[in-house]
């Protein structure tokens, strides 16, 4: 009999959340990739609250915030090669700006634009999913591409609690698993999916727990401790190179904020719970502590980061506004590579309104 | 030239595209050791081996899902849904994925994958294996739909469907698989998508059909000849893109107009058909469009489908209709 009862869960945590862990492990990390790190992590942090103060003074559209959920985001992006493959979801924008995105596009796309969700030709990121758990077969099909023609990239497939629950999700794994295809299934439970808490989307104990019924790895880690992602990620990511197949990571973490702009948190949960997680777990404060004992970081530095990556939002959102493009004849381009007679007709019409500055 | 059957050229079609191109593979269930299960595959997986025919995991979705993967990272996945009906498990995957990649990267991304489905009655199949599903596709934007009527077609069709850079969707008939041979060439050889095929030409009245229909349109309009009405068919060949100028052109000689085809009447394509041709030439018309079709009900059981599909005697009694005015 199989009974999760008889499990051993663990918790992967380097950093516990007063910074303090294994000083021998610790000593693993250089001075040099901590700064890093934290330099990432406080940098989407700004960028976040930016955005969403700029979605309320309406220049932005409905937006995703992801503040808590630093850590494992940019943890794991950062143990990944340059030519590796992400898939993110709407809530990825940390993970995308450390794998390479510019933010100007980040801007694109929450402005709206109709270039929004084109990715730089040099960059293997998937464009955002909105379909919750749609990428997890995508992610799969691209690292199973990757196996056949024998090359190196791994293929990262990010999402969240309530994904699991999908049918696309189970497909995934199972495909992956049958095919052993490099693919790292990195799951962010940040406790929920909108307003539905995790417990009622799974009778699960863990998420990853889910791994061992399709014959693969699960790991379960402190999603806010940056140091236990990375190292967890690396190992998974090594590992995908290596032939050994796909993992299930699930990385343990809270969403501090809204799900969306658009969403209003106080009716699914108490401020009690958020305060703990803000006051005792963020992911930052952690990793400050450990660079602070180490006499990497002053509180100067930090007030010239935050400074510096507040002029880089202003000049990125400016960037954008003045180059914006783009008009309702050009969505025409995209449908299929050449448009079929009667596509053409429609594009026609919509040309001869824009000559009349009918339409944008 | 070999006279061989429409499930031959459909096989052959695959065969020397995997030939030409290895970036073609081959997925679905039971798509290798068994050939499919209408034996359309078969003998692929012993020629190309196990790296570029796969049997995969019992899952619809999950068969397109990964198809979308393998085509952005540079192969071109031929996927098989063993019957239509069972699309409906790879709805989103299809409709909202695949469909939109190019759309939604911006053309960073394509999706050359091909979906192909059998489709039709008049078999005696269990529930779901019969319906015609076309019109969910047409209605999806970013897919094209192609959906032949004899082996010739079927070959070339799929050979062009297989280089095209948009995800299509190719529904074969299931019925015709071998219910009649055909000179086909050797060589491969493509049909471009989106253009129609007249069957026969003549002055009266236009029937237009395309995929399972056409080859009883055909015959009943060669009889129809000897009891003096000259009907001009057309295959369509493809519903998306359409090739509406052979339509229209035909529309504007004839005046007269049927469609025929085997979907449910409500939303089935030929309303679009229609739609397309009062917004063009509905002075042109001398009679009203007369639309032979599936009725508004799930596909029925066995004992009584023939009444249900379009069939001689409502595509004659409509002919005659047509003929009064
Ligand atoms: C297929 C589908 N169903 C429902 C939604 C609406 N929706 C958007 S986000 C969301 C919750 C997703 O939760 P989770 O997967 O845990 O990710 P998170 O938002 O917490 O990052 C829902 C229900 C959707 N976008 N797609």
């Amino acid at each position: 009999m199989f009974d999760q009862n008889e499990l051993r869960f663990e918790m992967v945590q380097l950093l516990d959340e007063n910074g303090n862990g294994d000083e021998q492990e610790l000593a693993s990390f250089s001075d040099e990739f901590l700064v890093t790190l934290y330099r990432w992590m406080r940098k989407v942090r700004v960028i976040d609250e930016r955005l969403l103060k700029m979605q309320r003074q309406g220049r932005i559209g409905t937006y995703a915030p992801f503040s808590g959920q630093e850590a494992a985001q940019i943890g794991s992006v950062l143990a990944l090669r340059k030519d590796d493959w992400i898939f993110p979801s709407y809530r990825e924008i940390a993970a995308c700006l450390a794998h390479g995105l510019p933010l100007a596009q980040i801007f694109q796309y929450v402005r709206g634009r109709v270039m929004g969700r084109k990715m730089p030709e040099d960059l293997n990121i998937f464009p955002t999913q909105i379909i919750i758990g749609a990428q997890t077969l995508h992610a799969t099909g691209c690292a199973w591409a990757t196996k056949l023609k024998g090359e190196t990239q791994v293929s990262v497939c990010y999402f969240g609690d309530g994904a699991t629950s999908e049918g696309d999700f189970h497909e995934a794994l199972n495909f992956a698993s049958v095919y052993q295809v490099p693919v790292i299934f990195f799951c962010q439970n940040n406790h929920y999916a909108i307003s539905v808490p995790v417990h009622k989307q799974t009778a699960s104990r863990t998420i990853a727990q889910k791994a061992l019924a399709y014959g693969m790895k699960g790991v379960l880690v402190d999603g806010n401790d940056a140091l236990a992602v990375y190292k967890t990620m690396k190992q998974a990511v090594e590992a995908a190179r290596n032939g050994e197949g796909p993992m299930l990571i699930e990385a343990l973490t809270y969403r501090l904020g809204p799900h969306t702009t658009a969403d209003d948190p106080t009716k699914y949960r108490n401020a009690e719970e958020v305060e703990q997680w803000k006051r005792k777990k963020d992911p930052l404060h952690r990793l400050r502590v450990l660079l602070e004992k180490r006499g990497l970081w002053t509180e100067e530095q930090e007030e010239a980061w935050v400074a510096q990556v507040n002029e880089e939002v202003t000049e990125a959102y400016e960037e954008a506004t003045a180059n914006e493009t783009g008009s309702i004849v050009d969505v025409f381009d995209y449908v299929y590579g050449k448009p079929s007679k009667l596509l053409q007709e429609q594009q026609q019409e919509v040309a001869r309104r824009k000559q009349r500055k009918e339409v944008r | 030239m070999a006279e061989i059957t429409m499930i031959q050229a459909i096989n052959e079609a695959m065969r020397q595209e995997m030939e030409r191109d290895e970036r073609v593979i081959v997925l679905g269930e039971d798509v290798g050791t068994n050939g499919g299960v209408f034996r359309a595959t078969d003998g692929l997986l012993e020629q190309f081996g196990d790296q570029r025919v796969f049997d995969t995991p019992l899952a619809e979705s999950g068969i397109i899902g990964t198809s979308i993967g393998l085509a952005v990272n540079g192969f071109r996945p031929i996927a098989e849904i063993q019957f239509l009906g069972f699309v409906y498990q790879a709805m989103d995957q299809l409709a909202a994925q695949a469909a939109r990649i190019r759309f939604r990267s911006a053309g960073r991304f394509t999706c050359p994958i091909v979906v192909r489905s059998p489709y039709g009655g008049g078999v005696r199949t269990p529930e779901l294996h019969s319906d015609a599903l076309e019109a969910l596709f047409t209605h999806s934007p970013g897919l094209k739909v192609v959906m032949p009527s004899n082996a010739y077609d079927a070959k070339g069709l799929l050979i062009a469907a297989i280089r095209d850079e948009d995800p299509v969707l190719f529904l074969e008939p299931m019925k015709l698989y071998r219910a009649f041979r055909m000179e086909v060439p050797e060589e491969p050889y493509e049909i471009p998508l989106g253009k129609a095929r007249i069957v026969k030409e003549g002055e009266d009245v236009t029937i237009i059909s395309w995929g399972a229909t056409v080859p009883l349109v055909a015959k009943l309009a060669a009889d129809m000849k000897a009891q003096g009405v000259d009907a001009e068919v057309i295959d369509l060949r493809c519903l998306q893109p359409l090739d509406i100028d052979t339509i229209m052109q035909s529309v504007e000689k004839t005046g007269r107009v049927m469609i025929v085809h085997e979907a449910v009447k409500t939303n089935g394509f030929g309303a679009e058909i229609a739609a397309l041709i009062s917004e063009r030439a509905l002075f042109s018309l001398s009679a009203p469009i007369v639309r032979v079709t599936g009725y508004d009900t799930p596909y029925p059981v066995p004992s009584v489908e023939d009444d249900w599909l379009p069939n001689a005697a409502r595509i004659v009694e409509g002919v005659q209709t047509l003929m009064r005015y």
